[in-house]
């Protein structure tokens, strides 16, 4: 044979499985593209035919209406923008608060299950099941029909001395409002947290070195009070209290907690702590036992091996499954608007829209904050988990 | 950037759209009026306790399918909260919105919707507890007010108490019954809502006796029904069957009487109950249309009496909504 007949032809262009897939790549993108853009044309060309107006020019006029609780100035004569950063505040505290507590309350459930109480032991079970079987607005309103109907009326509020006050209308206490010179207090708390931090990492690089403990966390919590405290005797206390007092209808003056943010509070705590001790104990029995075995051979007590020995390993369980469940709380405060705490869905998506009429470019401001909070949550998480996870050898 | 970003905001949303022009001929084609109402709101729109649906708002839907469809019952109701309304009716999820919804330039401009015209003019008032002793809406400084998110109540207390120097705290809920909950259990000193709604709200109290509405009455509230733009056919509809109900009340004929008037009535009678004149062909109706109105839903002083006024537990007085040369200022359009 000549050498022309053992050159092989070359294949033909779909026969290349690189190729292919390119090519198949490239309808798919078409395709989506093509969809989008008829989605987006049709809702524009529709609602200029309604004669609907759209833009985000809304976000500048005034909003007219008042807010139950901001945690930054806002009154009537304020922006719909102003409107949504007040929201969007409200949204963020109750999720941190909720976030906060859930997961000290689940922690607790969670390890209590593994209690050789028979009763935190059952008690553990029974919390799970109840609070994950009933739906969250149910219990959302039972919180706040609950919290409503326990507390007094504002004449006859429930209080300590003349400072803390509990009715119907709230939980009052004194504000700290700061004078001249309160500035140097901030600053001594600043530095007595990052000494604090420097303290635990010093002591730990000690303990690997020389095997001698250092209790940190008495140290710590010294430093925190006490470097304040002091320099608020130095400087003759430049803070005063702004009491809450009754004048009229309510109270006037002090930090308000309105019953709607406790009662949100609450619930998502509830609800979110019996997931979370679910996810805890799933961590926790993912551990070998093999690992308690052996730090009870070396005579560790029980308190111990939970805190030295098993959480931390559980902990490569539990993290992922923490992201999914702080997302997921974030989400659910989304049902303030049944009781009316001004989160942002409530304010922006309830009254905003109704009074403006743009839904579309609402929905989407809103989407975009929600997704914006828990992709930073994830963000968050997923470091930490990068610091638990198992590393291979690559 | 206005375009882009509307093109970016465009491009998550599905906008669902009926039928531009022609709503006249879908609701023939489906033989039954889809009406969207309150969830519940007495005397304007409830679900009584046959389960059907009864009130002032309810009627107008009613004369509408008894003028398209020759038949007053061929309604589908459709709740609808503050917040859903002008969404459903945008999207064509219903043919007509009555739901006690304030005429407001901002809705009629800005919202792609037409308001048909008044069938109830109302304004806003307080109420509180006789237990606080306040006989005035000025000194109502400080308290803690109940209201529904987005509606114009909202807007106006805060005008009203800035106007006045006072400050108050805003309770929002979703609905009217949730505000009223709000207001018994005391979480706020105030129910504020316009005045029909206010009697509406009372009722429902455990012990009505012991809650007054204050006299102030601090914004005007024309409530009336609703239509999308561009469909000029149905608003001539939905607009002349509300004009036919007061139109009737005028001339003296109700339901009993309207055979009667129709035979052998006065001229204006005759020709608002289509006996002569043509008015039904012109709207593209039959020429009952007035005829089955007033036969099957009454005339507007039997629709009031019997829903907010003497025949109901409201007992609302005529006030504004008298005819304009009984004290009132309902003024209907001649019918030929």
């Amino acid at each position: 044979m000549s050498n022309e007949q053992l050159v092989k032809k070359s294949p033909s262009f779909f026969n290349n499985p690189k190729n292919r897939s390119l090519v198949y790549q490239f309808l798919l993108l078409a395709g989506l593209s093509y969809f989008f853009y008829g989605i987006v044309s049709n809702t524009i060309a529709n609602m200029e035919a309604l004669g609907i107006k759209s833009g985000y020019g809304f976000l500048t006029e005034t909003a007219g209406f008042d807010i139950l609780m901001s945690l930054v100035p806002y009154d009537a004569t304020y922006t719909y923008g102003r409107t949504f950063v007040v929201g969007l505040l409200n949204t963020i505290l109750v999720s941190i608060v909720g976030i906060f507590f859930s997961t000290i309350l689940g922690f607790i459930i969670g390890i209590a299950y593994f209690s050789k109480n028979w009763l935190l032991h059952k008690m553990s079970i029974v919390y799970v099941q109840i609070f994950r079987n009933i739906p969250l607005l149910l219990q959302v309103f039972f919180w706040y029909f609950a919290v409503l109907a326990a507390l007094p009326g504002a004449r006859d509020s429930i209080n300590i001395g003349e400072a803390f006050f509990l009715n119907v209308r709230g939980l009052y206490f004194p504000a700290i409002v700061g004078e001249s010179g309160s500035g140097f207090v901030h600053a001594a708390l600043a530095i007595a947290v990052i000494a604090a931090i420097i303290i635990k990492k010093w002591a730990k690089k000690r303990q690997d070195e020389t095997g001698q403990q250092f209790p940190v966390f008495i140290t710590a919590i010294g430093l925190i009070v006490g470097l304040p405290l002091i320099t608020n005797l130095i400087l003759g206390t430049p803070f005063i209290l702004d009491y809450p007092s009754l004048q009229g209808f309510n109270f006037a003056g002090g930090v308000t907690v309105i019953p709607e943010l406790m009662a949100l509070t609450l619930a998502l705590s509830v609800y979110g702590a019996a997931f979370i001790a679910e996810a805890v104990r799933a961590g926790i029995q993912s551990v070998p036992h093999g690992q308690t075995e052996a730090a009870r051979s070396i005579a560790l007590p029980e308190k111990r091996i939970m805190s030295l020995i098993i959480v931390p390993q559980a902990m490569r369980v539990i993290i992922p499954l923490l992201n999914s469940e702080y997302q997921s709380l974030i989400k659910n405060s989304t049902l303030a608007t049944a009781i009316g705490y001004p989160d942002l869905f409530t304010v922006f998506v309830g009254t905003t829209l109704n009074q403006t009429g743009q839904a579309i470019e609402i929905v989407f401001m809103t989407m975009a904050a929600y997704f914006a909070i828990n992709m930073l949550v994830s963000v968050i998480m997923n470091f930490m988990n990068g610091g638990v996870a198992l590393t291979e050898r690559k | 950037m206005k375009k882009l970003s509307t093109i970016v905001a465009g491009g998550l949303a599905l906008v669902a759209l009926g039928a531009q022009a022609g709503t006249l001929d879908d609701v023939k084609a489906r033989g039954a009026l889809s009406c969207g109402v309150s969830t519940g709101l007495a005397g304007f729109s409830q679900k009584d306790e046959k389960g059907g649906w009864s009130g002032l708002d309810v009627d107008v839907c009613r004369a509408v399918a008894a003028a398209v469809l020759g038949d007053a019952s061929k309604v589908q109701y459709k709740p609808l909260t503050a917040k859903e309304r002008f969404t459903a009716l945008q999207s064509g999820e219903i043919d007509i919105l009555s739901r006690n919804t304030t005429w407001t330039h901002t809705r009629d401009t800005s919202l792609g919707l037409n308001f048909a015209g008044v069938n109830y003019y109302d304004g806003q008032g307080f109420m509180v507890s006789k237990k606080l002793g306040v006989n005035s809406a000025l000194e109502l400084g400080g308290a803690a007010v109940c209201i529904q998110a987005g509606t114009t109540t909202e807007l106006n207390l805060a005008d009203y108490f800035r106007t006045n120097g006072m400050s108050y705290k805003a309770v929002t809920f979703d609905s009217s019954d949730q505000t009223r909950s709000g207001f018994e259990s005391g979480r706020c000193d105030v129910l504020t809502s316009d005045q029909s709604q206010l009697y509406a709200l009372r009722i429902g109290l455990t012990d009505p006796s012991a809650a007054i509405v204050l006299p102030e009455v601090i914004s005007k509230e024309p409530l009336g029904p609703v239509v999308r733009q561009g469909d000029d056919a149905w608003f001539n509809v939905v607009r002349w069957s509300l004009m036919a109900m007061v139109e009737a009340e005028f001339l003296n004929v109700d339901s009993a009487s309207a055979d009667t008037a129709k035979a052998s009535g006065s001229p204006e009678q005759k020709r608002l109950l289509g006996a002569e004149g043509g008015a039904g062909e012109k709207l593209g109706l039959s020429e009952d249309w007035a005829f089955n109105i007033v036969k099957q839903v009454g005339n507007y002083s039997e629709s009031f009496e019997r829903n907010v006024g003497s025949g109901s537990a409201l007992k609302i007085a005529r006030g504004l909504n008298a005819q304009w040369n009984k004290g009132g200022i309902l003024y209907s359009s001649p019918i030929r």
